[in-house]
């Protein structure tokens, strides 16, 4: 009966198992950044070729920092540029995305690695999401 | 670690995070019977706390509370504990046990129609009146006895839920389908729930508000019981409709509120349930910090 309440603790909250944890990430090749990147690539050619039709709103990138301060920054980091949660933003990979397949990540998520989806933002949020992402990459970081 | 010091430790961290998280605004849906797909983002704790205020026709009325820790494990997967208590008006306020539930979804990408895998166990007693399922042939008279009476009964149950939601321009439509046991000899009990909502607008504004309508939610919630393996279908069960409205407040903090109405003479005729609840951010991580994890 004394083992039920760590063994609890440790089923529900695994990151307190320092040990593998910390050799887990130790181990992890650099080929693992690629690979989270890498599922843009698997958004469908129809969800790319959507467009974004917020791109001419002038206060959607307001709007989507707003958001992205709210939503975003706990795991991508303040300026996107990456936290431990979560991978940067900024970077070439995303940038040069299509509108389209970003907002299919967001919708979608990639909730095997631990970004859940964002389909409970309604879609003209998601979108403003999408050019306050894209924004980042027009400006010096 | 002996386990009471390691409880301590986890106790006093909730309490620490409860006040100096960062502020990241909870997207809590309009729902307090009803489940959609969404789940508790990985890493993150919400804490609840709801009543519901019944009327009692043959009996006094009360005020029940629960409890909610809801933490996401991973993406897929969100597990919630539950406290839940009772006052009976010129009877007694008492403990009414506790409530473990889990919450998978099964497919990875988003669809027209998303299911989600529950599970619960729960330790109640007879004397539960949170209402947060309506099962079986659950009636008002059910509660019409004293606390004392009705804490006699101690019951251990299990219940499942196909949860079956999706989101379309906005609207959300979720259905939930119950079948619960008691450890008991008692026959498998069912129940539904369905709910309708949407945000009252979906278009954010481009500064932080609280009293925008991007920030409400609203929509109407329908929830009974459909009798038991012995005797299935509508005949002694208790069913009812009841409007929801959330506020999640940029502050990270959501308010919910629901005024329910029997549906028939089987039911109470007034529910009015509210709740409050805060999202901790990065509750997980900081706990593995805690105990000497790297991010």
């Amino acid at each position: 009966m004394r083992l039920v309440l760590p063994i609890l603790i440790l089923f529900v909250f695994p990151e307190i198992a320092p040990q593998v944890g910390a050799q887990d990430h130790a181990n992890q090749k650099p080929t693992k950044r690629t690979t989270i990147y890498d599922e843009i690539a698997q958004a469908p050619a129809k969800a790319r070729a959507k467009r974004n039709p917020l791109e001419s709103d002038p206060d959607a990138i307001a709007a989507g920092r707003v958001l992205f301060e709210q939503h975003c920054q706990e795991c991508h980091g303040r300026s996107a540029e990456g936290a431990g949660r979560g991978p940067s933003l900024r970077v070439e990979e995303i940038q040069t995305a299509e509108p389209g397949a970003i907002f299919w990540i967001l919708s979608n998520g990639v909730v095997r690695r631990g970004m859940p989806n964002w389909s409970k933002l309604p879609e003209p949020q998601r979108w403003a999401l999408v050019c306050f992402i894209k924004s980042l990459g027009k400006k010096p970081s | 670690m002996p386990p009471r010091k390691t409880f301590h430790i986890v106790l006093a961290t909730v309490g620490f995070a409860a006040f100096s998280a960062p502020a990241t605004r909870a997207q809590e849906g309009p729902y307090f019977v009803t489940y959609n797909h969404y789940l508790e983002e990985p890493g993150n704790l919400e804490i609840e706390y709801s009543s519901t205020f019944g009327t009692q026709r043959g009996g006094n009325e009360f005020h029940a509370y629960w409890m909610e820790f809801e933490y996401g494990v991973k993406a897929w997967w969100t597990t919630e504990f539950y406290l839940d208590g009772q006052t009976t008006f010129g009877d007694s306020t008492i403990f009414t046990g506790i409530r473990w539930e889990n919450r998978v979804r099964p497919l990875k990408r988003e669809h027209l129609i998303n299911p989600v895998l529950y599970v619960e166990y729960a330790s109640i007693k007879g004397a539960d009146k949170i209402l947060k399922e309506v099962e079986g042939h659950d009636a008002e008279a059910d509660f019409a006895p004293s606390n004392g009476t009705l804490s006699k009964e101690h019951n251990h149950e299990i219940e499942t839920k196909l949860i079956l939601s999706g989101t379309f321009k906005g609207w959300n439509i979720s259905q939930n389908t119950i079948a619960a046991k008691d450890f008991s000899n008692a026959p498998w009990e069912f129940a539904y729930a369905i709910g309708v909502s949407r945000p009252l607008a979906l278009k954010a504004r481009a500064n932080r508000c609280s009293l925008c309508p991007q920030n409400f939610a609203a929509g109407v919630e329908m929830y009974g019981g459909l009798g038991d393996s012995e005797s299935f279908g509508l005949h002694d069960t208790s069913h009812y409709l009841a409007p929801v409205l959330v506020w999640n407040l940029p502050s990270d903090w959501a308010l919910r509120i629901s005024p329910g109405f029997g549906l028939n003479d089987n039911s109470h005729r007034f529910l009015l349930r509210w709740g409050v609840s805060r999202e901790i951010s990065g509750f997980g991580p900081m706990i593995g910090k805690l105990f000497g994890r790297r991010q």
